[in-house]
């Protein structure tokens, strides 16, 4: 790895990030009247969840390729909650114990809007997910967090996470009735709604009050220096 | 060359095939049921292709042009000893197998140009069970239906890449006698295509129906109790029984 393209420190790397869609009210309120329409035809009832595996994963001062034909990339930030013992059908109540921290992470996407069969390529690219490390989770309360974006500099975009579908004791409790998180896995939260957008030469800076700032930059794929 | 991992008398090792069933690396031959059988290899991620034989493809109106369809899946890893569907067991009305070829991939790779496509590590076989019963439509498939835990079955044995032919058959001529020529799009391509987007580590496996869809995907309910054989020859029965 070069300098450009720092990984995760060794023994900090994740085992599986998983991600949960249309977990913010404010989405899901918009797309209401696409719930009820053909392909989807009902509204979700399970937490609708996507794997980051781990050739996406990246750390602090990532530079991150965007393909050329893309042109932008879609930044759902987010926060992940670390899990820190093994998880099977955890209630609501206990939820919380199993979390051992917190990561600020940078979800990225290429932008689409299609929950119905999304091809892998759109969130699985190499370094897709950026995160930074793992906070331990005494003293912090993510119902009154804040995130902020900035892109280049500029804030871009603030999100909390008050607004939540399903907020996090709930999202554990109901992932956990059909599949167990392990030690090290990551839940992310899930994406905010009016998600900021970044091109190729953008520098990102994502900061959560409490946990931390999360760096990294956007290239041009082939410009990405470094070959494997 | 065929490997597997073992646990037995409390120990997991490596073992190879021999005329009583395994022989350990220790030396010590016994018949397969002696021993616990785990994945041949510690995997990282499964990558499940979806839509690559065209017969499926066209029944859900699917234009090849796009995309590899797929989806990551948690490697979920227990083979001829009783696989746990504890949670289906009560709950679940309609699930089924799907055996899959399931390719190993040996190193790091990207952009992978199609004549060295086949500089792989292995094969071995999945089976990639579903819950229909949970099926939704949103981001299909959920992970409710096939991210389960110990619903990826895989093994029992890693055979060498190198027995493959030069042009794409599998061993044992699998490609053509199941149908090859159905695939949406030919096996290099894929290679060629699955690369160029995600970076694969060591020890992926890439997993790919060998079976024409209309045999891999047997929509039945299965019982409890019930023994499920994913057979692909050449590569090795993976065996499994339902909670």
């Amino acid at each position: 790895m070069s300098l450009t393209n720092p990984s995760l420190a060794a023994g900090d790397a994740p085992a599986t990030v998983y991600g949960a869609l249309l977990n913010d009210r404010a989405t899901v309120e918009r797309l209401a009247e696409a719930f009820t329409q053909p392909p989807y035809k009902a509204a979700p009832k399970a937490p609708v969840l996507y794997v980051k595996p781990r050739n996406t994963f990246a750390g602090e001062g990532a530079a991150v390729a965007i393909p050329s034909q893309a042109g932008a990339v879609r930044i759902d930030a987010t926060v992940g909650a670390v899990i820190g013992r093994r998880a099977t059908k955890v209630s609501e109540a206990q939820a919380l114990d199993y979390v051992s921290g917190y990561r600020v992470v940078s979800d990225i996407t290429l932008p689409h809007e299609n929950y119905y069969r999304p091809s892998i390529q759109l969130r699985c690219r190499d370094r897709f997910c950026p995160m930074s490390e793992a906070v331990p989770a005494q003293g912090f309360d993510l119902a009154v967090a804040t995130l902020r974006v900035r892109v280049n500099g500029e804030q871009v975009h603030e999100r909390d996470f008050t607004g939540l579908v399903r907020p996090l004791s709930r999202l554990i409790a109901d992932v956990t009735e059909f599949m167990t998180l392990e030690v090290g896995d990551v839940l992310l939260v899930g994406p905010p709604e009016g998600a900021p957008l970044a091109r190729p030469g953008d520098r990102v800076e994502l900061e959560v009050p409490g946990l931390g700032k999360l760096s990294h930059t956007f290239v041009s794929e082939g410009n990405a220096g470094e070959e494997r | 060359m065929r490997q597997a991992r073992v646990v037995y008398e409390g120990r997991t090792l490596m073992a190879t095939p021999c005329a009583t069933g395994v022989r350990l690396s220790d030396g010590t031959e016994l018949r397969e049921e002696q021993v616990t059988w785990l994945p041949p290899a510690e995997f990282g991620t499964v990558f499940a292709l979806g839509l690559n034989y065209a017969d499926h493809a066209k029944e859900l109106k699917f234009q090849g042009a796009g995309g590899t369809a797929g989806v990551p899946e948690r490697t979920e890893c227990a083979d001829r000893t009783p696989p746990s569907h504890a949670s289906a067991r009560r709950t679940c009305t309609f699930m089924h197998y799907e055996c899959e070829l399931a390719v190993v991939i040996g190193k790091t790779c990207k952009k992978v140009p199609a004549r060295r496509a086949y500089d792989f590590r292995g094969y071995t076989v999945a089976n990639d069970y579903a819950i229909r019963d949970y099926l939704e439509n949103w981001y299909r498939p959920n992970l409710r239906v096939k991210n389960r835990d110990a619903c990826t079955p895989l093994g029992p044995w890693l055979v060498d890449g190198r027995c493959a032919r030069s042009d794409g058959a599998a061993p044992a001529d699998l490609g053509q006698r199941q149908g090859h020529a159905g695939r949406q799009h030919p096996r290099h391509d894929l290679r060629r295509r699955l690369p160029d987007r995600v970076l694969l580590r060591l020890h992926d496996a890439e997993s790919r129906r060998p079976d024409p869809h209309r045999h891999a995907r047997r929509r039945r309910r299965l019982q409890a109790g019930r023994r499920v054989v994913t057979e692909i020859e050449g590569i090795g029965a993976l065996i499994n029984t339902i909670e």
